[in-house]
């Protein structure tokens, strides 16, 4: 089972992930229509540049547009969560480990102790996310059970991860159990809402690119969309 | 009855078609009509597949449900924060369905997409900048209506008004005729007052070609007078064109594309029949978005601007000021608490914020004038916008909806609100009747013109 997980289906998941995402990245820009859009993205690249990248930069920074400094709570939530989300995956040092051993490089690392901190961080966000879902009614009548499946998703490779780390029982069943949920996710990504990895940045640079373009970027108002 | 008389899929596009439709009381029968239209579902189905691409269904997919729009929206805030109102939920559970049901839907859920079409949203988009995906309800709204309309699906008054635009190029039955003799009429009112005093029809190659809103004709003439006032007294060399001279759109609320584009060519071909320098419309928010900002998409104009520069009255009058074209008395001055209503469609969608300030920098006296909460880019809808003010059949949702301008105005304590758009105006007018809190409200045109210092050769002999 081990072998299989970190042989062949982790070349799969990763490349459905990678192609998946690259697929959609391309339906997604060359669907984009000036005309339905209602948007001159090609006639003003440069102005929808700026408005593209002012506009993922800002909602990328915690607190950085109104939108977030008007939820503080959910802003900290869910930077606590998306930032351990990004980095973990990332930067943790087995992971790359693993990663030279397959594909014979690696990233950048952190150290344990910081990378501990990030996974409880991420976990509590996370279960204060869940939280939310089930007590507030605006988000509440939002939710159907693809929102819990996404949720269930993303916090098992969280929660194997953390049982294999401090070895709670049998450590080869949660590593075990860790690449396996971890791999799900890879492949869920082009197929499922967590598809937001990547397309956030197109859905941001698309509404930037609105505003930038068309919406008053043309005024020269530094406004953050 | 597959198709009413009345309440049908096809457009009103006739004069007589306009008259039968305004005879039917309130829409009463056209609204009995609508009970048993049916859902051409192929069709609708179809148009889906070719205009809903990348951008829309991308955000209907990739919401993450997060619910972080629901406090941007005002109408979720005055409706008790009834969840039903959360932006997200409003667009999945119509325009969402729709699509999950391949157009397959039946007639009273397309008459509840209607209520929510027009009645939960005035397409102010103020979700649109509170959604960390960037997703504009709003925008997904303004589509929505257009598949409506082509379904029939559409309130009375605005089939009507789009309608009128397709018989008189103008939101109401008001004829190129109506236009010159009324603005004639007034300018000739003022003539005493204000000697020299002109309207300039058809004047080729001016540095201005002024632009309004129907309404000013039918029902504030005064409006067209100090407009005319402004321009002779800032020394301008401008014209108004006879044919092509309405700025609005109540086809762009009614989701009709094929009236909107009728309309934006109108002005467009009085833009390239005059050569203006520039056009000037006048102070109404959505006759800004749909001319000038819109328009040009619909008029196929791939640079999506209009054929000559076109702004909007406070970006003429900000310029006036500062230039000196226009000088203010500082002593008549505003010396009263006041406010200013920052548009949807021009500051929000056009990035004019800090232009109308400059304005009131000149205007009112330091000390007096207070700014709404929250205010520029992130004010709220005035609660009457995307057409909500004129439909008869949701007045009691609109009015509810008034109560955030409402709470808005008295947080300021103002006594003055100034609204430099129609339809802004319209709903604070509304709100003062509705609630009675003692306010006046107006346009800047009147404000400006009773502290003008005007030039001792423009005054009129003793």
């Amino acid at each position: 089972m081990y072998t299989l997980l970190t042989g062949p289906v982790f070349y799969i998941s990763l490349g459905v992930c990678i192609i998946g995402m690259i697929v959609r990245f391309y339906q997604y820009f060359n669907g984009l229509s000036w005309q339905l859009d209602r948007v001159a993205y090609k006639q003003f690249p440069g102005m929808g540049f700026k408005g593209a990248m002012r506009s993922i930069y800002k909602w990328l920074i915690p607190y950085g547009t109104y939108g977030w400094r008007s939820q503080p709570v959910m802003a900290a939530a869910f930077f606590g969560f998306h930032i351990g989300a990004v980095l973990i995956p990332l930067f943790l040092i087995a992971h790359n480990v693993f990663l030279r051993e397959k594909l014979g490089f690696s990233l950048f690392t952190i150290s344990t102790p910081y990378a501990d901190w990030l996974t409880w961080i991420a976990v509590i966000c996370l279960f204060f996310l869940v939280l939310r879902r089930l007590v507030l009614p605006e988000v509440r009548i939002l939710t159907d059970r693809k929102d819990w499946g996404i949720l269930l998703i993303s916090i098992a490779p969280f929660i194997t991860g953390m049982l294999a780390r401090y070895q709670v029982g049998d450590y080869s069943f949660w590593l075990t159990a860790h690449i396996l949920t971890g791999e799900i996710v890879l492949l869920a990504i082009p197929f499922t809402k967590l598809s937001h990895v990547f397309l956030f940045f197109a859905s941001r640079a698309q509404l930037g690119m609105d505003f930038g373009i068309k919406r008053g970027g043309i005024k020269g108002t530094k406004m953050a969309w | 009855m597959p198709e009413g008389t009345l309440c049908n899929k096809k457009p009103v596009e006739t004069a007589e078609g306009i008259t039968t439709l305004l005879a039917d009381q309130s829409g009463k029968t056209y609204y009995e009509e609508m009970k048993s239209l049916e859902i051409d579902s192929d069709l609708l189905w179809k148009t889906i597949q070719n205009t809903c691409k990348s951008r829309m269904r991308t955000w209907l997919e990739i919401c993450a449900h997060c619910g972080m729009c629901a406090d941007s929206c005002f109408l979720y805030l005055v409706n008790g924060k009834d969840p039903k109102q959360v932006p997200a939920y409003k667009i999945q559970s119509t325009l969402g369905e729709i699509i999950k049901k391949k157009g397959k839907v039946g007639n009273a859920f397309m008459r509840h997409a209607m209520e929510v079409a027009w009645a939960q949203c005035t397409c102010c988009n103020r979700c649109g900048m509170y959604c960390p995906h960037g997703i504009d309800t709003g925008i997904m709204f303004g589509y929505l209506r257009g598949l409506l309309y082509q379904q029939g699906f559409v309130p009375w008054e605005m089939k009507i008004g789009a309608g009128m635009h397709r018989v008189y190029n103008a939101q109401m039955d008001v004829t190129d005729e109506d236009f010159i003799d009324t603005f004639e009429w007034m300018v000739e009112e003022y003539e005493e007052d204000y000697p020299g005093l002109t309207v300039p029809v058809d004047v080729e190659d001016a540095d201005i070609m002024y632009t309004i809103n129907a309404r000013e004709v039918k029902h504030y003439p005064e409006d067209l007078a100090e407009a005319a006032i402004l321009y002779h007294v800032a020394g301008e060399k401008w014209t108004v064109p006879s044919k092509g001279w309405e700025l609005t759109s109540l086809s762009m609320f009614a989701g009709d594309w094929a009236a909107c584009k009728m309309q934006v060519e109108s002005v467009y071909a009085a833009m390239e029949r005059l050569r203006p320098k520039r056009m000037v419309g006048t102070e109404c928010g959505h006759a800004h978005r749909a001319t000038v900002v819109e328009g040009p998409y619909w008029a196929g104009r791939k640079d999506g601007r209009p054929p000559v520069e076109s702004i909007h009255y406070i970006e003429w009058l900000a310029e006036a000021l500062r230039t000196g074209k226009l000088k203010i008395d500082p002593a008549k001055r505003i010396k009263e608490p006041v406010t200013l209503q920052d548009s949807c469609n021009y500051v929000r969608n056009h990035g004019m914020r800090e232009v109308a300030r400059e304005i009131i920098s000149y205007i009112v006296e330091p000390g007096y004038f207070i700014e709404m909460s929250p205010n520029k880019e992130h004010n709220f809808c005035c609660g009457g916008g995307g057409g909500f003010n004129g439909i008869g059949y949701f007045r009691k949702q609109r009015n509810v909806g008034l109560k955030c301008k409402r709470d808005q105005i008295l947080a300021t304590g103002a006594k003055l609100v100034i609204a430099p758009c129609h339809n802004c105006w319209d709903a604070i007018r509304d709100l003062e009747e509705e609630y009675e809190i003692g306010i006046k409200w107006s346009f800047l045109k009147p404000l400006i013109i009773k502290m003008l210092d005007i030039p001792e050769h423009l005054r009129p002999k003793e």
